[in-house]
């Protein structure tokens, strides 16, 4: 292999000292398991307050010892609605998948010993970590966390204290750290795509990438179109806030007894460029779990992927489209029906090259002779949630119905299951995947699948029942629906699905304990522990600081060889040459 | 697509099996000769093509960031009961935009110099352009002080707010260029060869030039 890999004659010193190595690194590896701290970090931060609202919604007068007061406000509650919804998508769906293990796999995967700009690299997590910070002092200023949703909605948002408690400190803090997000975004994607573009192995064509890089290759496009469109929202709103402009808040207000001083501003005008940034940030949580759905799916059924160019193209094509149907979050807003039909058909017809992913995902199973390791429970089961949840689309997507589903618990059943779920089964899928090539070591299998069967039946416990809920009239947003009768019906459903939270929140501690006992304890991995085809396979575990050691490989074939006939393995790695190739052939 | 996809495989392939054992991962991009690979601080073979990529890639989200505020612009100005008030941009605009203009020619004049091996007057364009730049922010200050000095700040009205957010916002981005075009001018590059240096900042720099010719358009048509 070594005649044909090429020697750059650059040498990549490692730095030595702990703060260079470790903290301001500018080698993609570290930073993306920094990414990945960060979100594991805040995934648990999101889960402890969804389990409070869920305690909340079944036990609404209960006292609670660290709520000052004892009894959680609605204005609480809803502060919990917000900060769960900011830092789940925004530090946990849009970092781990992209930040954590992009940054990590994208430049091994395409044979590219870093990023183009490192120290850009390094730069975007530093400030997407101070982005975090601000939306955690959030919680600790006076007045708390801020309580307008994680859409942050207008006028409740532009106007200040006088609209609530969290209103002041708190939804200031939550601009200025969606605001570096959006900053730190838009650097990544930089680094990103210009990687991909300019930095490929000798023979790794576009259509020789992996379909991982394809998921974080579009995603970054993406980003890079979307997060300066919030970035802009973000300033404006923010001005309306402390410099008294009127971008978004109309005349007239009244609040509380007094009249706002604003005049002539556009709620709806903050809608349509968050939203204009909010679908697509839908599709930037969920293609890189397309991708990794996709490399594991064929890796453990020892099959290629069933139609490789098709699900490159409906990566593209789910990307495109998604720039086009952010109304379908607006139909409530009272738009023309025109508008209305037209994000209505556009947004159906993402169901196209959806459904194109979904049967080539089945393709690829057809025949194969499938190893259910936990990688591979994790990828089938984004794809079932991925379908259950995505099925419930189409209903919303027709304006009709969402006049009647938007503002209720379906919607949360909703994209909690195909954006929200689906994207955290792609999270696990790359790490039970990818952990014995990041750390050397293989994570505990039994203690894997037990992860798997509670998470996914779990996840199905909690949002099942809650389509139910919102067909039956369930209020989303609401801290209390035990006082009225036609909700209070509900609640026996309210409180399955508040024990299934709670028992599937306390299965993650089986994760939490398996990766923290696996860096130690887990068997040695070696190079390529599930005989897999792709680049980073062929180097050591955890790759070096160069990546390849200075050997860098050549590509002679497409990513997903896997029990190519007439050969003595059933995987043909991509830097295998022809000559190479021929020697494994069957005498 | 595929086409050209294949092409370029080919190319890569023969240039990986001639160059032998040590042959570097330069596949000629289009940043130049003399591509150097020196890395000293762990990144090693940056192409110089991935330099221009960059910019162009920075180029296009910059575009949607102000875009974003261009939509807004239009949608605030048609409201009903918009409270809007025109403004009457102030005369010196005309000629920050004229000096604006004016920098962009001497700057192709500088890379033109330079690409013609003509060290000497590659820096004297390059330094008029740097000037010109500076020119053109203190001429938007004035311009702000002539606007307060009116009564106008960024509260009064839609339009003066607008006014003052796409000024700021495009004046940040310019001193970002007044920057990159001093370091250009002072500091030697490590990963960047000058050429590609100089290429990507006057990408950057024409592209400004363009966005604010586009706004001043704005002020002055988008009534």
């Amino acid at each position: 292999m070594s005649s044909h890999a090429h020697t750059g004659h650059a040498v990549v010193i490692e730095p030595s000292g702990f703060i260079r190595k470790y903290i301001f690194s500018v080698d993609h590896k570290v930073i993306g398991i920094q990414y990945f701290l960060l979100a594991l970090t805040a995934v648990c931060v999101g889960i402890v307050l969804s389990l409070l609202m869920r305690f909340h919604l079944v036990y609404p007068g209960a006292h609670l010892p660290f709520v000052s007061g004892g009894i959680l406000t609605p204005e609480q509650y809803l502060a919990l609605v917000t900060m769960h919804g900011t830092i789940m998508v925004f530090f946990v769906l849009t970092t781990a998948p992209q930040g954590g293990f992009g940054n990590y796999f994208l430049p091994i995967q395409i044979g590219a010993p870093d990023m183009a700009f490192p120290r850009l690299n390094m730069l975007s997590f530093w400030v997407t970590f101070l982005a975090f910070v601000a939306i955690l002092a959030a919680f600790v200023v006076p007045g708390g966390a801020p309580i307008s949703g994680w859409t942050g909605y207008t006028p409740l948002s532009g106007m200040g204290e006088v609209t609530g408690p969290g209103e002041g400190w708190g939804q200031t803090l939550w601009i200025i750290s969606i605001s570096l997000f959006c900053l730190a975004s838009l650097l990544g994607a930089l680094n990103f795509i210009a990687t991909t573009i300019d930095l490929r192995a000798p023979g790794m064509t576009l259509f020789r990438m992996p379909l991982t890089v394809w998921g974080w290759f579009v995603t970054a496009i993406l980003g890079l179109l979307a997060f300066g469109v919030l970035l802009a929202g973000g300033i404006l709103l923010l001005l309306d806030r402390s410099a008294g402009t009127s971008f978004f808040l109309p005349a007239g207000l009244v609040v509380n007894d007094q009249l706002q001083p604003h005049s002539g501003g556009s709620p709806l005008l903050w809608q349509h460029l968050f939203w204009f940034f909010g679908h697509p940030e839908v599709y930037i949580a969920i293609l890189p779990g397309m991708g990794v759905a996709s490399h594991v799916l064929s890796t453990f059924a020892r099959k290629p992927v069933f139609g490789y160019r098709a699900m490159a193209m409906a990566i593209c094509a789910i990307g495109f489209l998604g720039f086009m149907v952010w109304g379908h979050h607006m139909f409530l807003s009272g738009m023309s029906p025109y508008s209305g039909f037209t994000f209505s058909v556009l947004t159906m017809s993402i169901g196209v090259p959806s459904a194109i992913k979904t049967f080539n995902w089945i393709g690829t199973l057809w025949g194969g002779k499938i190893q259910f390791k936990s990688p591979m429970l994790f990828a089938l089961g984004f794809v079932s949630l991925f379908v259950s949840g995505g099925l419930s689309g189409l209903f919303l997507a027709q304006p009709a119905v969402d006049n009647m589903l938007h503002a209720t618990y379906y919607v949360v059943a909703h994209f909690h299951l195909v954006m929200g779920v689906a994207a955290i089964f792609g999270i696990f899928a790359a790490t039970y995947f990818w952990f014995p090539k990041m750390f050397s070591r293989m994570m505990s299998e039994p203690l894997a699948k037990l992860h798997f069967w509670f998470t996914f039946v779990g996840a199905y416990c909690i949002f099942m029942p809650m389509h139910f809920v919102g067909i039956a009239g369930g209020i989303r947003r609401y801290a209390d629906s035990t006082g009225t009768t036609y909700a209070a019906v509900l609640q026996p459903l309210h409180m399955f699905m508040t024990y299934a939270a709670f028992i599937t929140g306390a299965a993650q501690l089986i994760f939490l304990f398996n990766f923290f006992w696996s860096l130690k304890h887990g068997a040695i991995a070696g190079k390529n522990p599930w005989n897999a085809t792709t680049l980073e396979w062929i180097t050591d575990s955890p790759p070096p600081i160069d990546n390849f050691g200075g050997h860098y490989p050549s590509v002679y074939r497409g990513p997903y060889e896997f029990s190519v006939p007439g050969y003595q393995q059933d995987f043909i790695p991509q830097n295998l040459t022809p000559e190479q190739a021929a020697q494994l052939k069957l005498k | 697509m595929p086409g050209s996809a294949v092409t370029e495989e080919v190319e890569l392939i023969g240039a990986g099996k001639g160059g032998g054992g040590d042959s570097s991962r330069d596949e000629g991009g289009s940043g130049g000769g003399g591509d150097d690979w020196e890395g000293s601080s762990g990144s090693a073979r940056v192409p110089q093509r991935a330099y221009v990529t960059g910019m162009v890639i920075a180029l296009s989200g910059i575009l949607m960031f102000f875009m974003a505020l261009v939509s807004a612009y239009i949608v605030r100005k048609d409201m009903p009961n918009s409270a809007w008030v025109q403004l009457n941009v102030p005369r010196i605009l005309w000629l920050n935009t004229l000096i604006l203009i004016a920098s962009s020619f001497t700057l192709a004049r500088s890379r033109s110099r330079f690409l013609a091996n003509d060290d000497a007057g590659f820096r004297h364009w390059w330094g008029v352009t740097t000037i010109l730049g500076i020119f053109f922010l203190i001429g938007q200050i004035i311009a702000w002080c002539q606007l307060a000095a009116a009564g106008l700040f960024l509260a009064t009205n839609p339009a003066s707010s607008f006014f003052y957010v796409f000024t700021a916002a495009h004046g940040l981005h310019l001193l970002g260029g007044v920057l990159a075009l001093l370091l250009v001018a002072f500091r030697p590059t490590h990963k960047l060869t000058r050429s590609t240096a100089t290429e990507i900042v006057s990408m950057y720099w024409h592209f400004m030039d363009g966005l604010w010719v586009f706004l001043f358009l704005l002020f002055l048509l988008g009534r």
